[in-house]
């Protein structure tokens, strides 16, 4: 068994296979991606409850906390997929890991923007210094690095490879920089609440956020596709089965 | 629905935020979308003129070949 | 697999004897960082007025944003001339791990640049008008973050020593890793300034000091090959 799961991966992890692949997977999972979507604005934006507290604006969380969520999960696929392609030399991985740095800046970014927004109505500034949103903050440098190392070495493998040492370094440092920060928060403040607390959660507030979450991952996972067929097809250039599907 | 736009009187800070992530959302598709069309034109123009170009190698190592026969 | 003819330990030494050696030679490696250090604590007075009250309650941060700064910019000799001779590919490839290698050199680098700060620090926190007993905290601090600057910085340097811009992205590489190190370090000297208990902050700079000594050098080691392949 085990070696029919191998001969899978061997499969899946050969580039024209793979682009094949994606090519099918893309439309369905943007569909996936839009139903899921729509499933989850609808509850958030109507179903679920004003707030007592926040009133409406608590409805901004069903963006925030899903990228919030994503910025972290996509730098772990990136630092493991980063991992494998460097121990197992497998071109693949290397593809997923880079591919996934735009993405998961794009999503710290947006729960920075949105958490910012969120802010100037209930704490009256448009920044505040809370322990997560800092912490993201931290974040977006280090998915920032990983583009700026990659961009700057030629070699796209010997690129590959530094990234994923500066992934396995970044992933090591995120819980640490996580405490510090929460150690560092309660310091300068005193013991107040964490300003982006959830508002106590009621089921019709919670499934919406979990369907968010989910619909972003699907994007995730579309968004990863598109992108590394682009990296294949510029790593892949010069080999026969791009000539041979390019000018057919 | 004048509710539903109103947002309890944050509709500015509401809907910018769903903008703002609709916007970059659509835009990680659409950016590599067009460079996946982009590069395959370009690769689809370089693979054309190389094979022009090996075409005119061969013609030009027949006519040689038929000179010196 | 050819019999090393010196052990590992002697090797380490002899780096390091090396390392020091040369960085003897050239004093500008060593001073220009000291320097930065100075003026950069030096120039907040300017910026933010004389009032010493002021100067007192930023003087921590402020010692330790130039500290990290400094150990920053002093990183770009760790490697360079070694990289540019290419005496450091016959490091990465002789019989000897190369993380050993890298300690023995990060360590050199770190008695040239680290300690010289730590020890002009409290001249610099005293005239920002810092109590004795935070300036006593502050070297303590520094004592065991400066190490970890060393190390964790080094692997910026190694995973950009080969790239003509290097230096630019090295910033942005490290500078968030600092963090942590930061808000403890900075932090122990407040809380001690304030009277507070600190031991929970340099328990924790000493975690990273250990971390950082035993993790660092295989980082280093990993990209320095990458950097050179």
């Amino acid at each position: 068994m085990f070696s029919a799961i191998w001969k899978f991966i061997q499969k899946f992890s050969s580039p024209p296979y793979f682009y094949q692949i994606s090519n099918k997977m893309i439309p369905w999972l943007a569909v996936i991606f839009l139903a899921t979507l729509v499933y989850g604005l609808y509850g958030a934006l109507i179903t679920a409850p004003a707030d007592y507290q926040q009133g409406d604006s608590f409805r901004i969380m069903y963006i925030h906390v899903p990228a919030a969520w994503m910025s972290l999960f996509i730098y772990m696929v990136m630092a493991v997929s980063g991992a494998i392609g460097l121990i197992w030399r497998i071109k693949l991985s290397e593809v997923v890991a880079i591919c996934s740095a735009p993405i998961g800046a794009v999503f710290t970014f947006l729960a920075l923007i949105t958490g910012s927004i969120w802010g100037k109505p209930m704490w009256g500034t448009w920044w505040v210094w809370d322990a997560r949103l800092t912490a993201e903050l931290i974040l977006l440098f280090l998915y920032l690095g990983i583009l700026a190392l990659y961009s700057a070495i030629e070699d796209k493998r010997t690129a590959s490879r530094a990234v994923a040492i500066l992934a396995i370094v970044g992933v090591v440092n995120i819980p640490i920089i996580h405490y510090s920060v929460e150690w560092w928060n309660t310091l300068h403040q005193g013991p107040t609440v964490t300003k982006f607390d959830k508002p106590s959660i009621h089921i019709d507030m919670l499934i919406p956020l979990l369907v968010m979450a989910v619909s972003f991952k699907v994007y995730y996972v579309m968004a990863l596709l598109m992108r590394c067929k682009n990296e294949i097809l510029v790593r892949e250039s010069n080999t026969k089965w791009i000539k041979e599907m390019v000018m057919k | 629905m004048t509710e539903f736009f109103h947002m309890g009187g944050y509709a500015s800070f509401v809907w910018s935020s769903y903008g703002i992530a609709f916007i970059s959302l659509l835009l990680g598709v659409i950016l590599p979308m067009r460079t996946n069309s982009a590069t395959l034109t370009r690769l689809k123009g370089r693979f054309r003129r190389e094979q022009i170009q090996a075409q005119e190698m061969q013609d030009n190592l027949q006519d040689t070949q038929e000179k010196t026969s | 697999m050819a019999k090393t003819s010196i052990s590992t330990t002697k090797a380490f030494y002899v780096i390091l004897k090396r390392d020091l050696v040369l960085a003897v030679r050239q004093p500008a490696d060593i001073v220009n960082p000291l320097l930065f250090f100075i003026l950069v604590s030096v120039l907040f007075p300017f910026a933010v007025g004389s009032d010493s009250k002021l100067l007192v309650e930023i003087s921590t941060g402020v010692v330790w944003v130039a500290a990290l700064l400094a150990s920053m910019l002093s990183l770009d000799s760790v490697f360079k001339q070694d990289y540019q001779d290419g005496t450091l590919e016959e490091m990465i490839l002789s019989a000897h791990p190369t993380s050993i290698l890298v300690l023995a050199k990060v360590l050199a680098h770190w008695l040239m640049t680290g300690l010289p700060l730590l020890l002009v620090s409290p001249i610099l926190a005293m005239m920002l008008g810092m109590p004795d007993d935070g300036v006593f905290i502050l070297v303590v601090t520094l004592l065991l973050g400066t190490p970890v600057l060393s190390l964790v910085g080094s692997i910026g340097v190694a995973l950009t020593v080969g790239l003509r811009t290097g230096g630019v992205i090295l910033s942005l590489l490290i500078l968030p890793l600092y963090i942590p190190v930061l808000i403890f370090g900075s932090g122990a000297v407040s809380n001690g300034i304030a009277g507070l208990d600190i031991s929970g902050q340099l328990y924790m700079l000493s975690a990273f000091t250990v971390m950082a000594v035993f993790l660092a050098p295989v980082a280093i080691a990993a990209s320095l090959k990458i950097s050179l392949s």
